[in-house]
């Protein structure tokens, strides 16, 4: 009689080793997050970088933070559209009915999201120091700015993750890029929330991302860190349970 | 366990999706090693038979039970010990066939991927193609490929869910010769069709699924002897535009 032994790390190394093959034949993806956000931020920079006061001198040493989840951001559709079509193509059906661990299908697209994200914005902060970007930041600070993209990302792909297995149709999936594209718009990543008609700060200084702006601002500037980065973490604790449980419930229920 | 006759097991098997009965009482069992053929219109509920076995899918009440192991209760096991080809072929697209051996391989935790990928593109006349990207494989290679990644691992019991639907002449063919090498070697084949003709090429027994129940279950002979002696009529046979077909295509081939 066979024994059953959990095999999650082996599984999980294979469908990462099959996402990222994914990605390397499709280097579109990785083009359009990187892209998008270093034309944006070439935009916010060059044209209207001028007429934005935020009381530092260097605007674009402002701004990286928020390109840079803004990036993460951009990347969580195609986290969607890969995990629909896992489903449609029949491919969850072949895993599931075979002794692979469980949740090694997820893991192998999150970790991808994670790998594809880190080429990405190591680009987009090659352009930025080519901009004239500075930072007094030192390794650890680095380190922490990596943990903290790293953490932004998996919330978005474990919500992303719940959109591409429940979608009925492509677009559906796809769908969940539009209001997380929003959120960083509506933040401090672009300017202080101080200028902001009241409703609008409200909503601004309490919602996470700006959590996130000022935690890898402060952490790039030199400045000290304070309460931010715990507003981050504790967010990204709270969603990441929270999409976790409802993506792994959205598939069991399609497999 | 392995020793049980039966190699498939099924009692009372009832299922409703959204108070729409599919199931309403379903027995029947598979004897170790033979080939078993599920007819049955379309929406009859054959896949959702198929996808009860397979563990994808849980039952409403009854009982079935895959090489001795019940598939509620020990879904990990029988997992071990089946494969699973669906009704779209589940391959992946954007790996080569080469690859998407290996992957099925590693997932199954054997020795040796590399040599049991060429194996089984050896065998299953994709070693031409065996470094192209599925994607550009042609419908009738690539549901080859789809059985070959079902046969990794020499399941004990294959489930074939429509494996020629879809399919020309000529690739259905070397299909069913493919079923029939592995009934001969010991596997149990449970396979579901809507041509008749499939089921009396290949099956040891046949079953009819109608109405949420199986209506007839037996050998070939013993359907025949349900039906009205055969009457002896005198009709000039044509030939049907599969033989022409067939005909020409070999005509073709060996000039």
């Amino acid at each position: 009689m066979e024994t059953i032994k959990n095999h999650f790390f082996m599984d999980t190394r294979v469908m990462l080793g099959r996402s990222m093959r994914h990605i390397f034949r499709s280097m579109d993806t990785i083009i359009t997050v990187t892209i998008m956000p270093i034309a944006m931020m070439l935009l916010f920079v060059y044209v209207l970088g001028g007429a934005i006061q935020t009381g530092t001198p260097n605007y674009v040493n402002y701004l990286l933070p928020g390109i840079l989840l803004i990036a993460v951001a951009n990347s969580v559709g195609y986290v969607s559209f890969r995990l629909f079509t896992d489903v449609q193509r029949g491919i969850f059906e072949r895993f599931n009915s075979m002794p692979v661990a469980r949740s090694a299908a997820l893991w192998g697209h999150v970790l991808t999201a994670l790998v594809s994200n880190v080429m990405s914005l190591t680009v987009i902060v090659l352009v930025a120091l080519i901009m004239g970007f500075r930072s007094p930041a030192g390794v650890l600070s680095w380190l922490a700015v990596a943990g903290i993209l790293a953490m932004f990302t998996l919330v978005l792909t474990w919500i992303a993750a719940i959109a591409g297995l429940s979608a009925k149709t492509i677009d559906g999936a796809s769908a969940i890029a539009y209001p997380i594209h929003f959120l960083p718009l509506i933040s401090s990543a672009f300017v202080p929330t101080s200028s902001m008609p009241s409703g609008v700060r409200a909503f601004a200084e309490n919602q996470p991302v700006t959590a996130f702006v000022e935690a890898i601002r402060a952490l790039l500037s030199g400045q000290p860190v304070g309460n931010n980065i715990w507003v981050a973490l504790s967010w990204s604790i709270g969603i990441t349970v929270l999409a976790y449980i409802l993506a792994m419930r959205a598939y069991k229920r399609r497999g | 366990m392995s020793h049980n006759e039966f190699a498939i097991s099924v009692q009372g098997l009832k299922k409703s999706y959204k108070n729409v009965p599919v199931l309403e009482g379903v027995d029947f069992q598979v004897k170790a090693g033979s080939i078993f053929a599920l007819l049955g219109s379309n929406g009859a509920g054959k896949t959702t038979i198929v996808k009860i076995l397979t563990t994808l899918l849980k039952q409403d009440s009854g009982h079935a039970t895959v090489n001795g192991f019940d598939v509620i209760s020990k879904p990990d096991n029988v997992r071990q010990s089946i494969s699973l080809t669906g009704q779209f072929a589940a391959v992946d697209e954007i790996l080569t066939g080469r690859e998407n051996l290996i992957m099925i391989a590693r997932l199954r935790h054997l020795n040796h991927p590399h040599e049991i990928a060429a194996g089984l593109l050896e065998r299953f006349g994709l070693t031409d193609a065996a470094d192209r990207r599925a994607a550009t494989y042609s419908g009738g290679m690539r549901r080859r490929l789809d059985i070959a990644m079902s046969l990794v691992g020499n399941s004990r019991v294959i489930f074939l869910d429509e494996p020629t639907t879809g399919l020309d002449p000529e690739a259905r063919m070397e299909v069913w010769k493919i079923i029939k090498e592995r009934a001969g070697s010991g596997t149990t084949v449970f396979l579901t069709t809507q041509y008749l003709e499939e089921a009396e090429q290949l099956a040891d027994k046949i079953a009819i699924l109608h109405n949420g129940r199986i209506i007839v279950n037996g050998t070939l002979a013993e359907l025949k002897q349900l039906f009205p002696p055969a009457k002896v009529e005198y009709i000039e046979k044509q030939p049907s535009l599969e033989d022409i077909f067939l005909t020409i295509i070999n005509k073709k081939t060996h000039a």
